[in-house]
């Protein structure tokens, strides 16, 4: 089982013509489809209730929207959730309403209309005040995220590798997102979290490459940059594809087992695992060559230089 | 040679071992149980546990076990039906009594680990069931209402030392009063710059008459809000123990919230109007020597106001107020002895008293009227924009005529129905809320939800377990075992970690479990790549298990550091349920980093450490 140990050589430096055109295209299909189309925000953005039945039987949905809908709530949202017998009622926030009553006044005018024994699972309601603060909150976290992990690089790294990361992240942000957009995919609290780790995940990635490549700018001193981010990026592919495959065995797991409410986070992480891999191997390395950066830029200070003499037996 | 030294190997084995038994208090179950506290005109004392004890075994209920202690009692249970019959039962007998009784769990953890101060963790509302509120107190109406106490002052101040005013009125943030003329405004600025350092005065030229505006200053103003905010939290405390919810967590969060957790609770309408409830009661007399129907037509009488009673007879009442809930001490749901309608049964402090007699001394054989208010806020749309308004609903619930000077106690009657009794009761005994408060969240999860959440959960991460533990051994062999058994004392240790910290499981934080599972290889990947590569190389087994180590630490050490600031900042920025996966997630890396590094480097070290030129299986 040693396939991927086996030296591999593929030029990505190379091919990094293609990579950056297909992730080009798809920042822009992503930005496009977040703007035209915008984000089904979940109630934890917009506000709103939510609610969740459990009918004993098949529940009619058509009757439950007559029933709603006679009973004055229009705007009503009917669908099935996860089975036949469950049933999701969304509701945004309605003027000239108590709000907070509202789930107890509709499972009331359901039980009501209805012989079946209907049963409340989970009810969630989120005022339009909340809703709004969490989206502003959720936005800071991203951008004090990134900046947190600016920060860190630039010190252990060097300020392109900084940029560099922090742009492949924005790209895995936006695709993942985007994604969300273009499938019209509920948006809610969950799925920022999810986003969040595969903010970490995809550095984790990327940090582990870069490594790399700093360590094989000191050691193959004759090359050239395309050369040793080539080497480096090949170097760690087993890594970066075995670790992937390990989380994306347990997020699918996650995925189909995991149950409804956990659906959309594990979607989320799915797709940001995969295109935060891609991103690691194509888009991270070209852009630090993009950026310029030499071998010179990475000569370990002055003090540590006697360890590199002891090491490796060169002089600097 | 690779071998690690005795301390090393000594630690990890401690660390182990610690880990398993504070993880070993989530592997035992939960008993249903009754739980019985105590409010504060009870005790919990032994009389209590043998007087339970009998009702018990008259009613043929058999039950696990009986333990009194933290100020509670706890009756266990074998199954939940005959806890439901218990609590229905004892309820009943400690009716009268100040008792809260309330169904419950108790962790069967045995009592050498409980010695030992382990225990299982909590679990969260969407996993055990309940109700989640978040509580938001309306703070401008704190300032306004401290702006009309401040208004009554300064009426009274003026009136002696003869200032003369034309008008006190509180608008929005200010209160103006007006004079005649500038010289009675300068005196009165001077009296109340002189007595009333809370508030800032200035004159308001943009007024046509001699106007002073008066403001809160800052730290009044906070201060004011930060006694409101505590001052509901204490009456939401008093509200939920009358509910009998047997671990509630009521808390402050940021300036103006208040987080409400009841485990357990079923019915949330009743919930919501017992907490939410803003009402409150007054006393007046009626105003019978004018005309109702001309009042209603529009001209009102200036010392009277315009109610309804709720069978809808308009009634004209006395503006000024004899008495309201604030003075009531303790209140209790009845029978009214001639009538056999509900009533409540009010007993009023010292105080209230006092007024009360003097009052109703002076108008025996008159009508006077209980009103009953309460305060709704609904969201309108006022110029495209949403506003809430707080809208208050007064309405009279009864009119009886005075026969008797009234003194201490005295019965309400004229309601609908004995759970309204029995709600007004609570409401009037628990105390008013010192500001209106509204529900801005609300999360409930039903208890079967709760049991499938939980399965649902266990059944992913036992299956991504397992597909990542099959990976790992195919791939890297020997290796890769080793990087399972780590892997496997990293979710113990994980779950020993949040057992010791009392923390919260929640769907998400099983999520993040299950994601550290999946990263937790991670560095195992990383380091066994390594020894791959020098392997590869040509260097020596012992070597390349070495280098492998030693080269993939910092490597892994920047990889994690980077995951932990996104999982601080998620902790920093999230609420409850994405903090619990945030926390989950920060644990995950660090005991990963300590198994997968520290851990698997013992297990190669006594595989191959003593062999000279081991042939690694990797």
């Amino acid at each position: 089982m040693h396939v991927l140990s086996k030296e591999t050589n593929i030029n990505f430096i190379g091919i990094r013509k293609y990579a950056l055109i297909l992730s080009a295209l798809l920042l822009l299909v992503s930005v496009y489809a977040i703007v035209t189309k915008g984000l089904n925000f979940g109630i934890d953005f917009t506000g709103g209730t939510m609610i969740e039945i459990a009918y004993p039987e098949q529940a009619d949905l058509n009757q439950i929207r007559t029933t709603l809908s006679e009973a004055g709530y229009d705007d009503a949202v009917v669908q099935n959730f996860g089975s036949l017998q469950d049933v999701l009622i969304r509701l945004p926030v309605i003027a000239d309403q108590n709000m907070a009553d509202l789930s107890n006044e509709v499972v009331a005018v359901l039980s009501a209309n209805d012989n079946q024994q209907i049963q409340v699972n989970r009810v969630e309601f989120v005022g339009p005040q909340v809703g709004e603060e969490l989206t502003e909150d959720g936005g800071l976290a991203m951008i004090y995220a990134l900046f947190g992990i600016l920060i860190y690089v630039a010190f252990r790294f060097e300020y392109r590798f900084a940029i560099s990361s922090v742009f492949a992240l924005v790209h895995d942000v936006v695709l993942t997102v985007g994604f969300f957009a273009l499938f019209e995919l509920q948006f809610d609290l969950t799925i920022l979290a999810a986003i969040l780790a595969v903010i970490g995940y995809s550095l984790n990635d990327t940090i582990v490459v870069f490594d790399r490549i700093r360590e094989n700018f000191l050691k193959l001193r004759n090359a050239e940059p395309p050369e040793v981010i080539n080497v480096s990026v090949n170097g760690t592919l087993g890594r970066t594809i075995m670790t992937s495959m390990t989380t994306l065995l347990v997020v699918i797991s996650l995925f189909i087992f995991g149950g409804e409410v956990i659906h959309g986070f594990a979607m989320a992480l799915l797709v940001g695992i995969v295109i935060g891999t891609y991103s690691s191997i194509y888009i991270a390395g070209s852009s630090i060559l993009l950026l310029g950066v030499s071998k010179y830029d990475l000569l370990p200070p002055e003090k540590e230089n006697d360890d590199a003499v002891g090491s490796d037996g060169s002089q600097v | 040679m690779n071998r690690y030294p005795l301390w090393k190997n000594l630690l990890l084995l401690v660390v182990i071992a610690t880990a398993v038994i504070y993880a070993m208090p989530n592997l035992y179950g939960d008993d249903p149980a009754v739980q019985i506290s105590a409010g504060r005109q009870a005790s919990l004392d032994n009389a209590l546990v043998s007087n339970v004890e009998t009702q018990l075994k008259e009613a043929d209920l058999p039950y696990k076990g009986l333990t009194l202690e933290d100020n509670r009692l706890l009756i266990r249970f074998a199954d939940a039906d005959s806890q439901l019959k218990a609590r229905e039962m004892i309820a009943g007998s400690l009716a009268e009594q100040d008792y809260i009784v309330a169904l419950n769990l108790a962790p069967t953890t045995p009592e050498w680990l409980t010695g030992l101060k382990a225990e299982p963790m909590n679990l969260g509302l969407d996993l055990r069931g309940g109700v989640h509120f978040l509580m938001e107190v309306d703070m401008q109406a704190v300032q306004h209402q401290a702006l009309t106490g401040i208004a009554d002052d300064l009426r009274l101040l003026l009136r002696e030392s003869v200032i003369r005013y034309t008008r006190v009125e509180v608008e929005g943030d200010t209160l103006f009063l007006g004079f005649r003329d500038a010289t009675e405004r300068d005196k009165a600025e001077q009296e109340i710059s002189r007595d009333y350092p809370d508030v800032v005065v200035s004159t308001d030229e943009s007024a046509d008459r001699p106007t002073l505006a008066l403001n809160m200053t800052e730290t009044f103003l906070r201060e004011t809000q930060t006694l409101a905010l505590q001052q509901n939290i204490t009456t939401l405390r008093n509200r939920i123990n009358e509910l009998g919810v047997a671990e509630p967590t009521v808390q402050q969060q940021g300036q103006n919230r208040i987080v409400v957790q009841l485990p357990g609770v079923q019915d949330t309408a009743q919930a919501k109007k017992i907490l939410g409830a803003t009402a409150t009661l007054e006393f007046r007399l009626v105003d019978f020597e004018s005309d109702v129907q001309s009042a209603v037509n529009g001209r009102v009488p200036a010392n009277s106001e315009l109610f309804n009673h709720r069978d809808g007879t308009p009634y004209l009442l006395n503006k000024r107020v004899m008495l309201t809930g604030e003075n009531i001490i303790n209140a209790a749901s009845t029978l009214d002895a001639q009538t056999n309608s509900p009533a409540v049964s009010v007993t009023i402090d010292g105080k209230g008293a006092r007024i009360f007699s003097n009052v109703t001394g002076d108008n025996i054989g008159n009508p006077m009227a209980v009103v009953f208010i309460e305060s709704k806020s609904e969201t309108e749309v006022v110029a495209g924009e949403e506003v809430r308004v707080r809208k208050q609903f007064p309405e009279i619930i009864s009119v009886a005529t005075i026969r008797d000077q009234l003194g201490k106690k005295f019965q309400i009657t004229g309601l609908d129905s004995t759970t309204e009794a029995r709600d007004l009761a609570l409401l009037l005994r628990a105390g008013a809320l010192a500001a209106p408060i509204e529900i801005v969240e609300e999360r409930t999860v039903g208890p079967s939800m709760g049991q499938e959440n939980i399965d649902k959960g266990f059944k992913s991460v036992v299956i991504g377990l397992v597909l990542v533990l099959v990976f790992m051994a195919v791939w890297y062999r020997v290796f890769g075992l080793v990087a399972n058994l780590a892997l496997a004392v990293n979710l113990v240790l994980l779950v020993a970690l949040l057992s010791m910290l009392q923390a919260t499981l929640t769907m998400p934080g099983i999520a993040g479990i299950v994601l550290t599972v999946g990263m937790a290889v991670d560095a195992n990947v990383l380091i066994f790549e390594r020894i791959r590569e020098e392997l590869h190389i040509g260097n020596s087994p012992q070597a390349s298990i070495r280098a492998g180590y030693d080269k993939a630490l910092s490597t892994i050490a920047d990889a994690n550091v980077t995951t932990l600031i996104a999982a601080v900042v998620l902790f920093g920025f999230g609420t409850g349920t994405i903090k619990g996966f945030a926390v989950t997630l920060s644990l995950g890396i660090l005991t990963s980093m300590f198994t997968a590094i520290m851990g698997t480097r013992a297990l190669v070290n006594l595989i191959y450490g003593r062999q000279h030129r081991p042939a690694l299986s990797i």
